[in-house]
């Protein structure tokens, strides 16, 4: 007999309760369970970031995490970077780049980029492309990515100033 | 995936009973190589134990007179966040930091990367060199092997059933001593090593006092080239000891043909890691680094 668990976890903010096999990823769970399509299916294999999620204090490509893990964790989405209707500064800025083309890439950018500016605010130009080499872009060819993240960060520290 | 169960001990001891009643279960640490190999269909199981809620596998302590003990689920990210290791063992630090990208290492250890085995595993010639031990648990009590000792085979390893790898330990730096392991891979980030160095020397009055050398990629396992370490120990630190080392590391290697590089490439490749793996190590030794 194959039992299922049930998970209780934090997701962008909400208490949030599902029962899924063990060997289900956490990106199935978030996809087919939750129904929080925002997070992308690349590879599955760990290389190309397009699930990328924060769990807890850490950045994680969430098809190499089981759904089970997520128990008493806090997890962070795509769909819990914006602020209500207002668009996290990352997000005005990969649109007024032109950071992306079929997009498909841009949740786990995005969410991977957050997690830098949160700890280094004013980061360099190898900074950024060192922690975004766990995300692949077949489209725009990173620079646009870089530039993106580059002027959120500044836009960031000026609210802040 | 095929189904399997999950079980998240929170002690070794229940770990080590979950383990010995199946002896079909796999340790579950960060999961960056297990989830892709079940995923693949090249492993199965019907019980992933997750290691993470084990306290001693999940916690790193530093004693200026003992050395490090790091818990064999310890993530990357945690290791070069870590104080004492990048104060103590900066060389490690710099290991972490090197295994995939970002996300990788939000979830990779070292004791995964250890106990998955490959010839690549980035962490474990600089183990090797720093004179890494592992302290093993399992259902007779708990036994400690050298790390160069521990791999037996692409993917195979000492452990015997109902075994785990609770933790690494590594002694104090000793004083004049420096680190480096430094691989090849074709592009910057996120690719397996073509081949890498790890490396340590001890030095003393112009001369090394000892050293030591392990290879990764070359062999069915990582290689520790002991002869390349004796060679050094009582030469004087210049271009002429580095270079015999380095030749003896290149003659020691014995590595296949594949997509990465061929045979004779990876020969050659090991003689020049080794050459500036050394250099950097002695540079940090001279606290130049
Ligand atoms: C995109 C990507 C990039 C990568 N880049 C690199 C790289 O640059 N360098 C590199 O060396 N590797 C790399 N890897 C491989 C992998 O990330 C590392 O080997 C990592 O260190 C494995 O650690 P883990 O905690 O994820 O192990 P897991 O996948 O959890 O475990 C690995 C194996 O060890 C067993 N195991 C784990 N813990 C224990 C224990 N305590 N006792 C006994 N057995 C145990 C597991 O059952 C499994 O068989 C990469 C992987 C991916 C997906
Ligand atoms: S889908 Fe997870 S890294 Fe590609
Ligand atoms: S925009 Fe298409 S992959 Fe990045």
């Amino acid at each position: 007999m194959h039992t299922k668990v049930r998970v209780q976890t934090t997701i962008n903010g909400e208490p949030q309760e599902f029962l899924c096999e063990p060997r289900q990823s956490l990106l199935e769970c978030l996809r087919d369970l939750l129904g929080l399509t925002g997070t992308k299916e690349g590879c599955n294999d760990g290389n190309c970031g397009a699930c990328t999620v924060l769990m807890d204090d850490r950045v994680v490509t969430s098809c190499l995490v089981l759904g089970v893990e997520a128990q008493g964790c806090q997890i962070t989405t795509i769909e819990g970077i914006a602020r209500g209707s207002e668009l996290h500064p990352l997000q005005r800025s990969f649109l007024e780049n032109a950071a992306l083309q079929c997009g498909i890439c841009t949740p786990g950018f995005i969410v991977a980029a957050k997690a830098l500016l949160d700890q280094q605010p004013n980061p360099s130009e190898d900074e950024i492309r060192l922690w975004l080499a766990n995300n692949l872009c077949r489209c725009t060819g990173y620079d646009k990515i870089i530039r993106a993240v580059k002027q959120a960060a500044e836009q960031m520290q000026e609210v802040n100033a | 995936m095929k189904w399997f169960d999950y079980a998240a001990p929170a002690s070794l001891s229940e770990a080590v009973g979950l383990l010995t009643a199946h002896p079909g279960a796999r340790l579950l640490a960060g999961g960056t190589d297990l989830l892709v190999q079940l995923r693949a269909g090249r492993k199965e199981t019907d019980l992933v134990v997750d290691a993470k809620h084990i306290p001693e596998l999940n916690a790193i302590s530093y004693d200026a007179a003992r050395g490090l003990t790091l818990g064999a689920s310890v993530p990357c990210y945690r290791i070069y966040k870590d104080k004492n290791v990048t104060g103590a063992y900066p060389a490690l630090a710099e290991v972490a930091s090197l295994i995939g990208g970002t996300q990788i290492q939000g979830r990779a250890s070292i004791g995964g990367n250890l106990c998955n085995a490959a010839p690549s595993a980035d962490s474990v010639p600089l183990l090797i060199a720093l004179h890494g031990t592992c302290r093993i648990a399992g259902p007779r009590g708990s036994r400690e092997i050298a790390v160069e000792d521990f791999c037996t085979a692409p993917g195979r390893t000492v452990l015997q059933p109902g075994e785990l790898l609770v933790s690494l330990h590594l002694p104090p730096p000793a004083p004049h001593s420096g680190a480096r392991y430094l691989r090849f891979i074709p592009r910057n980030e996120m690719d397996i090593a073509v081949a890498g160095a790890g490396v340590e020397v001890v030095l003393e009055n112009g001369r090394f006092r000892s050293a030591r050398v392990a290879l990764s990629s070359v062999a069915p396992t990582p290689l520790y080239v002991r002869e390349a370490g004796e060679a050094l120990a009582g030469s004087p630190v210049d271009e002429a000891s580095i270079a015999a080392a380095a030749e003896i590391a290149r003659k020691s290697a014995k590595p296949i043909t594949d997509m990465r590089g061929t045979a004779d490439y990876r020969s050659h490749l090991c003689a020049v890691l080794t050459r500036r793996a050394l250099e950097a190590a002695v540079l940090r030794a001279r606290g130049k680094n």
